[in-house]
């Protein structure tokens, strides 16, 4: 088994079906649309890759942990509302105001968490009942209209999270780093760390793990946690760079996040997760999105070719998976 | 004479109003195997459960080297060098077999703040461990433990005890579902444990398998233990079947003909 080539072992990996996908795509955009590769349009497509991004990175530990969370689409919708209404009402400044979204989506993971570990209810049923909780009380708090967010210019904060430059051509949102940044900590959490080692093994067989001593249901929780604060501080940044806060905003998130997980091969089942497959699957559905409008196919048509992507790439993970079981 | 190295005196469990064991005494000595017996409802897992720990007992005590103890977990066995290992929930088949040998007790690289496992070192105990239970075929430590043979699994399993000295290591049912070759196999893994100072008792429903390794027998029926010196040198399969099921040949052949009358 040491033996095998270098070719064979990196078609064995997870993340190689993603990875060609991702090549074919971006090779057929650019021979039909030329435009599809031009800077400005590199630019775009990483502006919001990110913030998607940002929640499908936390949801890679946690699916790796066997579970997963539908609500990280209204907490998405929900923090920017709770931090511009805080600071628009003139209770806290903007930095404290983040803070305290940030707590509140730490305590709204704490719950999900908590349902899931000691009531032993399905994450499914709980992230669910939370994503409607959460989604009705961004709604019920601002009568459903957007907040004024058009304050933010120049604060430092708007800075640090979605202040842009220039590098040559290319439009860069400070956001980017903080996407880097957290793929390159989640990947080492994962795979070299100790912490990586439990998440893998409570989502693999939480009997054997618990019977080793250690503690799944706290790794779960924290993993709730993890997730419902990215997707909050995901959410803000979008607020930021758009100035915007709608209660509506994030809707049908959580689905194309764990959609962007499981195509780059995470299990849903647990147990076995890859950080650079997710970012792969990030990018496949972004630049998908972005490259049918460029190539002229209506945008109304994408979930076509998102679902044909799932489905496909579901059916590759099944085959890799039977022929390692086979041991080839 | 000393102080045998688990003695579990007394012990009562009742589910509800179903008694699942009634006052059984059990013991292990150092350096012992022993086969625990006794057919479907017996109360062997039930034993087994109470002494790792998984359930706790209704009444009566654990002796520890003599020591009482209290298990309200497995990882309180587990620290009292009580290690079971269940035919399929032992090991994570996603990991790697090196992972899972420390699953929970991963070692780490300095600066202990990065949290890192230290991936060379249990690579290099896992290649260790696995040629001291008798795996001579060159299996990498790193390969996941869903592609291992289901005596491989065992032998991991068996290894992992040993390493973290475990003094008593429970094999339930190890050679269910496992063929000839890799039986035996697993049978050495439990002799070469012994050979390294360790305990071990082993269940299987398979009597021959037991009579293979084991040192001593211990029959339980409805809860009881109800013989607990068979020396397995000095009796015959069919002896200890007789005091597995409680009855005579002639009532073991009377049971057999009134359930062909029945169908007949």
């Amino acid at each position: 088994m040491e033996n095998r080539s270098f070719v064979q072992r990196l078609i064995a990996r997870p993340e190689f079906g993603p990875l060609v996908l991702l090549v074919v795509e971006l090779a057929v955009f650019w021979g039909i649309n030329p435009d599809f590769l031009s800077p400005q349009n590199i630019s775009n497509i990483l502006a919001f890759t990110v913030e998607l991004g940002l929640i499908a990175l936390a949801m890679t530990l946690l699916m790796t942990s066997g579970e997963f969370d539908l609500s990280v689409g209204s907490l998405f919708g929900f923090s920017p509302v709770l931090m511009w209404t805080l600071y628009n009402s003139g209770v806290t400044s903007l930095e404290v105001g983040l803070l305290i979204a940030l707590i509140v989506a730490a305590l709204i993971g704490l719950v999900n968490g908590w349902f899931v570990t000691q009531l032993k209810i399905p994450s499914f049923l709980v992230t669910l009942g939370m994503l409607l909780v959460v989604r009705g009380t961004a709604l019920f708090i601002t009568d459903g209209f957007p907040q004024r967010t058009w304050s933010a210019e120049g604060s430092w904060l708007a800075n640090i999270l979605v202040g842009d430059f220039y590098v040559g051509p290319f439009r860069i949102y400070a956001s980017l780093f903080w996407f880097i940044g957290a793929a390159i900590v989640l990947g080492y959490v994962l795979t070299q760390s100790r912490t990586g080692n439990w998440i893998q093994a409570a989502g693999g067989n939480p009997n054997a793990a618990r019977a080793r001593g250690v503690n799944v249901n706290r790794v779960k929780v924290g993993l709730f946690v993890l997730s419902a604060v990215m997707a909050s501080l995901a959410g803000v940044i979008s607020s930021l760079r758009t100035s915007a806060a709608n209660p509506n905003s994030g809707t049908g998130y959580e689905l194309e996040v764990i959609a962007m997980v499981v195509i780059g091969g995470t299990a849903l089942t647990g147990g076995r997760g890859t950080i650079i497959g997710t970012v792969l699957g990030i990018l496949i559905l972004r630049v998908m999105r972005n490259g049918i409008v460029l190539i002229g196919v209506p945008g109304l048509a994408y979930n076509i070719f998102i679902g044909a992507i799932i489905l496909g790439m579901m059916a590759l993970h099944s085959w890799l998976e039977r022929r390692h079981q086979a041991g080839t | 004479m000393a102080e045998p190295l688990i003695r579990m005196a007394n012990i009562r469990k009742s589910y509800g109003r179903v008694q699942a064991l009634v006052d059984a005494n059990f013991h292990v000595n150092e350096k012992e195997i022993v086969g625990l017996l006794g057919d479907n409802g017996a109360g062997k897992s039930t034993l087994i459960k109470v002494l790792s720990g998984a359930v706790p007992l209704t009444s009566g005590d654990i002796f520890v080297r003599g020591k009482k103890v209290n298990f309200r977990s497995t990882s309180d066995a587990i620290a009292e060098g009580i290690e079971t290992i269940y035919q399929d929930s032992a090991l994570v088949t996603q990991l790697s077999i090196a992972r899972n040998l420390f699953l929970g007790r991963e070692p780490i690289k300095p600066p202990r703040f990065l949290n890192r496992m230290d991936q060379e070192a249990m690579n290099a105990v896992a290649r260790d461990l696995l040629r001291q239970v008798g795996i001579t075929k060159n299996i990498p430590p790193t390969t996941p433990i869903g592609s291992l043979s289901g005596g491989e699994r065992q032998a991991v399993a068996i290894a992992r005890a040993m390493h973290f000295d475990s003094d008593l290591i429970i094999l339930d049912e190890p050679t269910n579902n496992l063929g000839v070759a890799e039986t035996q196999g697993v049978l050495s893994f439990v002799r070469s444990a012994r050979d390294s100072g360790h305990s071990c008792i082993f269940i299987a429903h398979n009597i021959h398998h037991v009579f293979q390794v084991v040192d001593r027998i211990v029959v339980m029926r409805r809860g009881k233990v109800v013989a607990d010196d068979i020396d397995p040198k000095k009796t015959t399969v069919a002896e200890v079947e007789r005091v597995i099921t409680g009855m005579s040949d002639k009532e073991i052949r009377d049971a057999i003909s009134d359930g062909r009358d029945s169908h007949g």
